[in-house]
């Protein structure tokens, strides 16, 4: 009775909670850049799910090479090593995009939704680009160990029926994303630049007023965007594989995590984040078995 | 109609002899068939976003919608399936649809409070077990008869052209749907949940193998009246004695044919769309349709029903979208769930919409034509373009690589065009008056 009670607790863990964690880590974090852009910028970014898959892009070439050159980050994935290439990539092509494409109908104070169609453009853009570049097949990129817990050692371990498995990927994702959202919040609540975006979100004028620079505004907001897509878009494909129409489905997740938690909202995100992962892995979850 | 105007859509009736002469006219009749039912589905999406403003990217779903009604309308019934679980499951969606007005009933009846949330949930609750208990085992009885060649409950086998009105009606009755419970939402919002709505339609339509064969697909069905066969046209004395007069091939004459004839079909459907729609935005109910559009609050304290007009205008404009979708799983011949992708059935039609000119029926029928024209084309061409810039590299894994990727610059081509004319001609191509 004691060891039936245990198993589902087990099972739980295993096929519900950790994989929800780890899926609901990836979620926040697409949802935080989505947030940002919508709070400091003013729209939705249709293209967020394809900048995602561009650092993700770009990240999985640097790795090629790093593995090429036979550079490993031991038991880790080397795709981690990658990651400062990848965001500094990314970063650069949307400030590019900014500047030739977005600043125009931010000086103009065009409608939001009239932005939210030029996104959409931008995400045509960027989703030829990436198919280009890499192809529209999955990639493989992971290496390293594969299990932090290996279900097996699990099972001979504790002589439970039911398997444990903690991939390295997984563990990965959950304490890169509590890295990067602390010190995404730190940079927020206690730093020159980030009081001023906060300021900036929540009234422009008054922002303006008191002698913030919003192009420094709005260039930072990027670049962060940037690079928080780019570790959510790496880790995702750590965790699962890179594919290309994957990012673009992302897409709606991720809205409805931003938006459940509140648009604009960061901590909202991150909540929305989990809540829209819990419930789509314990559905589906329970679909199958029952 | 302007000069303007006119020599716009020269220069597209240009683009389409130019594919004719230089290509092949099968090719050239083919990408105009698929733009022609494209720019239906576009003015249904010009209804939506440029007579009433509102921002659904749920187009796909409703072209799902109409394909199918001709997969429920016009393929051959599969008795047996039928008989092991067609009374059965339809029984579990009278039920489930039962369970869910009774839910909606208690919500509008009981006072509010936790009592009327914990029995409405109830109801959901124990309606959901109710609907499974009766639908599972049926569904299951149902697709395990035959499932190499059928598994769906199969059709009425009537005409296809039934299977048109009746594909806009089932979007129209989706969109009511929809429109009940999204329409109160602000732009992005909206556009968020109708984008998911039509992931959700699809996906059922992907799963559900008794309804449609699922990701199986079902190819036979019939081709709508009165588009002949061209095997069976091959072999007509009239047909082969007119093609020798005129000292065709009657293998490149009948595809020809075939084609023609549903160019013409479309033609008509296209006609019929634009005049009625030409009507509508004359009307007063059009004036007052872009009033609301323009300003929601001054229409409505002139007096109009904001939120009953967008349903009407988003039940209509979802109709002609499902009744393009119906014609081209007819001219398709097959349902093939897992080919709807919101790039091209949601996101292309938006662009035609926005090239064109939103807010102007003849604006989006040359966007249609132009970018429809444009989508496939780069597709083809785009690889000659790349073979050419290539050619004085070396042979190897680069030239390799970026020979293979050139069909993917018709996604880069569609969004360098919609955010040129976003830049420089924001109202679009021809611009509403």
């Amino acid at each position: 009775m004691r060891m039936d009670a245990l198993n589902a607790l087990v099972a739980f863990l295993n096929f519900v909670f950790i994989p929800g964690l780890a899926y609901g880590a990836q979620l926040a974090l697409g949802a935080l850049g989505v947030t940002l852009i919508y709070g400091i910028l003013r729209f939705s970014n249709f293209a967020h799910g394809d900048t995602m898959a561009f650092g993700a892009m770009v990240t999985i070439l640097m790795t090629w090479w790093f593995q090429s050159m036979g550079i490993s980050f031991g038991p880790l994935p080397t795709a981690l090593l990658a990651l400062p290439f990848g965001i500094a990539a990314t970063a650069a092509f949307v400030l590019g995009t900014d500047r030739v494409v977005y600043r125009f109908y931010r000086r103009k104070k065009a409608s939001p939704t009239i932005v939210v169609i030029v996104s959409l453009g931008v995400m045509f853009v960027m989703n030829g680009v990436i198919r280009f570049i890499i192809g529209v097949d999955e990639q493989n990129f992971s290496d390293g160990e594969r299990f932090l817990l290996n279900p097996n050692a699990f099972k001979e371990m504790t002589g439970l029926a039911e398997p444990l498995a903690i991939k390295t990927t997984q563990a990965v994702t959950v304490v890169a994303a509590v890295v990067v959202v602390a010190a995404l919040f730190w940079f927020l609540q206690k730093t020159r630049t980030g009081k001023s975006m906060r300021a900036f979100s929540d009234n422009e004028d008054l922002a303006l007023l008191s002698g913030i620079n919003p192009d420094r505004v709005v260039a930072v907001t990027w670049i962060i965007a940037a690079g928080i897509a780019t570790i959510a878009g790496t880790l995702y494909g750590l965790d699962k594989s890179f594919k290309p129409f994957t990012y673009f489905q992302l897409l709606l997740p991720i809205f409805a995590a931003a938006i459940v938690g509140g648009l604009g909202s960061p901590l909202g995100a991150i909540a929305g984040g989990f809540v829209i992962a819990f419930s789509e892995v314990m559905v589906t979850n329970a679909w199958k078995r029952w | 109609m302007n000069t303007r105007n006119l020599i716009l859509f020269g220069l597209v009736a240009c683009l389409y002899l130019a594919t004719g002469f230089l290509q092949s006219w099968n090719l050239s009749l083919s990408i105009l068939n698929a733009a022609l039912l494209a720019t239906i589905a576009a003015l249904g999406v010009n209804m939506q976003w440029g007579y009433a403003g509102l921002f659904s990217v749920g187009t796909m779903g409703f072209t799902a919608l109409g394909g199918l009604a001709v997969v429920l309308i016009s393929s051959r019934p599969n008795a047996e399936n039928w008989q092991a679980g067609g009374p059965g499951i339809l029984l579990a969606l009278v039920l489930g649809a039962l369970a869910g007005m009774a839910a909606v009933f208690a919500w509008r009846r009981l006072a509010p409070g936790r009592m009327r949330a914990l029995i409405v949930a109830a109801i959901l609750i124990g309606g959901f077990f109710m609907f499974r208990a009766v639908f599972d085992p049926n569904v299951i009885a149902a697709e395990a008869i035959n499932p190499e060649f059928a598994g769906n409950l199969g059709g009425l086998g009537l005409p296809s052209l039934i299977a048109w009105p009746v594909g806009g009606l089932l979007a129209a009755a989706a969109a009511w749907g929809i429109g009940k419970t999204a329409l109160g939402l602000r732009s992005d919002y909206l556009a968020i949940a109708t984008l998911g709505i039509a992931e959700i339609i699809v996906s059922v339509l992907k799963n559900e193998d008794w309804l449609g064969r699922g990701v199986k697909n079902l190819t036979d069905l019939p081709r709508p009246w009165p588009v002949p066969y061209e095997v069976e046209l091959q072999q007509e004395p009239g047909f082969l004695d007119f093609v020798a007069n005129w000292g065709l091939d009657p293998v490149t004459a009948s595809t020809i044919g075939v084609k023609l004839l549903y160019a013409g079909m479309f033609g008509i459907v296209l006609g019929l769309v634009i005049w009625l729609f030409e009507r509508a935005l004359n009307s007063p109910w059009g004036r007052m349709m872009r009033a609301i559009r323009d300003n929601e609050v001054s229409a409505a304290a002139m007096g109009k029903d904001v939120t009953g007009r967008h349903l009407q205008v988003f039940i209509l404009g979802s109709a002609v979208i499902g009744f393009a979708g119906a014609m081209m799983t007819s001219m398709d011949g097959q349902m093939t769930p897992g080919t709807y992708n919101p790039l091209r059935f949601t996101f292309l039609v938006w662009v035609m919409v926005i090239v064109g000119g939103s807010g102007n029926n003849w604006g989006t029928v040359l966007g249609g034509l132009l970018i429809g024209w444009l989508w496939l084309v780069v597709e083809n061409i785009g690889p000659n373009i790349m073979q050419f810039a290539t050619m004085p590299f070396p042979d190897g894994a680069l030239k390799a690589h970026l020979l293979g990727s050139a069909e993917h610059m018709r996604l880069l081509t569609m969004g360098v065009i919609l955010l040129l004319v976003l830049r420089f001609s924001p109202r679009g191509l021809i611009p509403e008056k």
